[in-house]
């Protein structure tokens, strides 16, 4: 962020709020971060923390990883189990990102504009996998569909393998990734309103053509970060598909658990490239959103 | 197109939001319901609309009882208070949206576009998006919307309430003669005496989801049918069980002769017209309202004493 922000916020809540002036304690000048010098010493505990957490580790992934030059990269990246890997982990996202959104723009719209009893359990539904450890998700996929669960004989039978199989990667892709896009849509669905559709049935709109032309339109921005956070958060799941996948190399290796195994195969190269990887996708995922952002703020779009 | 509403109730929950309400609206006519805020007057025209369902009553559109169609296919044209724009679309494509909707070619909803633009000053505007226009303009903009698809009867809800006093004179005043012009049965939602009183032709009155009065505005001020419609529709003096209007208050200066004395507690001067608090020699207080040429004939000033003439009052009988 610009420094021209961090130094007119505080400002913004003093005047605003008239929390510091309300204090018996008070030159309304006290509130933290409001000096020169108070301001710069938040500023540096903020990017330490982030320099600690994030930078340091980041630039070291970077710096080990091209440590050697190009040449070994090159062949890390092009080893069949990598990109055996890359492409399994894009084809999950593929079928997770449409399908959450879908459902998540249904359940939003279910439980912001829906009547129905029992919404507050809907929604808690909704959040738990934000609550419960994807390893724990993982657990109970196996626990339900595998060979000693509750139908996996029925289903292996029939032929139909979901444990240490594509399918059940996307399930429990899918499951811990489910609550983004639901909300991040609830909130600007509620700041849309009810009026704008109402308005477009009033006009003969069909309930079909008022999603299509008002609605979507209208929340398009919610949704499109939902699916950004969706589509990282897809992108590096590892827990859950850690065990439902039974991490097969070179079928179902995804590719933070080929980060995993090359790095407890001592091939340090290999796992930093495939992390390198990984950094990058989610790197540009989050550019991608902060495009859509600067999109939104520009465009009448609101 | 004439509009009969039946015996209509409705409840929001324990809320009994209309409670057996009929009203005629004759065809081509611009009616205004009056109330306070709670009074139904707006879940009222939104049955008519069909964008709520009543509870058990009747909605005849042209002679079609229309209860049970959805709002897109009754024919209306419907304006909301905070204008209800798709802020995404252009003003063109807002305005086109009902014909788009209705699949026609798009040079013919360029050009009734066109038209209905120009008919409502927004001429030049058809390439901004709403949140680049004023609110005034935003309005204008929701009406050539509504008019757009030729609506048989046209629904305002509280159309003007969110505009500030210059813009909405204005707008009151541009809607008269818009009707004039195109005589489109209108059905306008307000709690504002005046601007009920400006625009329409025929009134109805609401309270606590109930109809109290409908009539002309002049039937309303002249006969009002109880306390609550003499009290909304104008100012008033309350004595006891008897009402006053305060411009029927005659004020004489002291030596004139026979009638009430009352001392000047306070004068206010609103331009021509000038406020007098009154307070009576049994301590009741009132104000008379007056011209500012009697106000300086009858040189008042706080302190002083005169002699009111009061007019026969009007009592009511107890509603229970």
């Amino acid at each position: 962020m610009s420094s021209s922000a961090t130094a007119t916020l505080p400002v913004g809540i003093e005047e605003g709020g008239g929390v510091a002036r309300g204090l018996p304690r008070g030159k309304p000048n006290s509130t933290i971060g409001s000096s020169r010098g108070g301001r710069l010493a938040m500023r540096t505990i903020a990017l330490g923390y982030l320099a600690i957490l994030l930078g340091a580790p980041l630039v070291m992934i970077f710096y080990r990883t091209f440590e050697h030059g190009l040449a070994p990269v090159w062949d890390a990246v092009t080893a069949p189990n990598a990109l055996h890997a890359m492409s399994l982990s894009l084809e999950i996202v593929l079928i997770v990102v449409p399908l959450n959104t879908i459902f998540g723009i249904g359940a939003a719209i279910m439980l912001e504009r829906g009547r129905m009893p029992g919404k507050t359990l809907f929604g808690l539904l909704i959040d738990m996998p934000f609550a419960i450890s994807p390893v724990v998700v993982g657990l109970a996929l196996v626990l339900v569909y595998g060979r000693a669960g509750w139908f996996g004989d029925e289903l292996a039978a029939q032929g139909i393998n979901i444990i240490f199989s594509i399918p059940g990667m996307v399930m429990a892709t899918a499951l811990v990734t489910l609550p983004f896009v639901v909300r991040e849509t609830v909130p600007v669905l509620r700041e849309l309103g009810t009026d704008s559709e109402q308005a477009a049935e009033t006009l003969g709109a069909s309930p079909w053509q008022t999603f299509w032309r008002v609605t979507l339109p209208g929340i398009r921005w919610g949704v499109g970060y939902g699916v950004v956070l969706t589509t990282a958060r897809a992108l590096g799941e590892f827990g859950a598909v850690s065990i439902v996948s039974g991490r097969i190399t070179g079928q179902t290796q995804t590719l933070p658990l080929y980060v995993q195994d090359r790095f407890e195969n001592f091939d340090t190269t290999g796992a930093y490239t495939a992390a390198v990887m990984l950094a990058l996708l989610a790197l540009f995922t989050l550019l991608a959103m902060n495009l859509l952002a600067r999109r939104a703020n520009k465009k009448g779009g609101h | 197109m004439a509009i009969q509403v039946r015996e209509v109730d409705k409840h929001f929950g324990e809320f009994q939001a209309l409670d057996d309400v009929s009203i005629e609206v004759a065809d081509g006519a611009l009616t205004a319901l009056l109330g306070p805020s709670g009074s139904g007057k707006s879940t009222l025209l939104r049955i008519i609309a069909g964008l709520e369902t009543p509870d058990s009553g009747h909605v005849v559109i042209d002679e079609e009882d229309v209860t049970s169609s959805p709002a897109r296919e009754r024919g209306i044209g419907f304006v909301f208070q905070h204008y209800a724009p798709f802020k995404h679309m252009t003003v063109h494509d807002n305005v086109g949206f009902g014909l788009s909707v209705r699949k026609r070619p798009k040079r013919e909803i360029s050009d009734r576009v066109g038209e209905l633009l120009a008919l409502v000053r927004l001429d030049g505007l058809a390439d901004r998006y709403p949140s680049q226009l004023s609110g005034g303009q935003q309005q204008r903009m929701a009406l050539a919307r509504a008019l757009a698809v030729q609506p048989q009867v046209l629904l305002l809800d509280e159309p003007f309430g969110a505009l500030d006093a210059q813009v909405r004179a204005e707008l009151r005043e541009w809607l008269r003669r818009l009707h004039d012009e195109i005589h489109v049965t209108t059905i306008f939602v307000t709690h504002d005496q005046e601007e009920a009183m400006e625009v329409a032709e025929q009134i109805v009155v609401m309270n606590h989801g109930r109809i109290e009065q409908a009539g002309t505005p002049r039937e309303l001020y002249e006969a009002p049918a109880n306390e609550f419609v003499m009290s909304f529709i104008g100012p008033v003096n309350r004595l006891g069980d008897a009402f006053l209007r305060p411009h029927d208050i005659q004020l004489l200066s002291d030596s004139e002769g026979e009638g009430e004395e009352a001392l000047v507690e306070r004068v206010v001067h609103l331009g021509f017209e000038v406020r007098v608090e009154l307070k009576l020699g049994d301590g009741r207080e009132l104000w008379a309202q007056v011209t500012r040429e009697t106000a300086q004939q009858l040189e008042l000033v706080e302190g002083q004493i005169l002699t009111l003439r009061l007019p026969q009052p009007r009592v009511f009988a107890q509603t229970s």
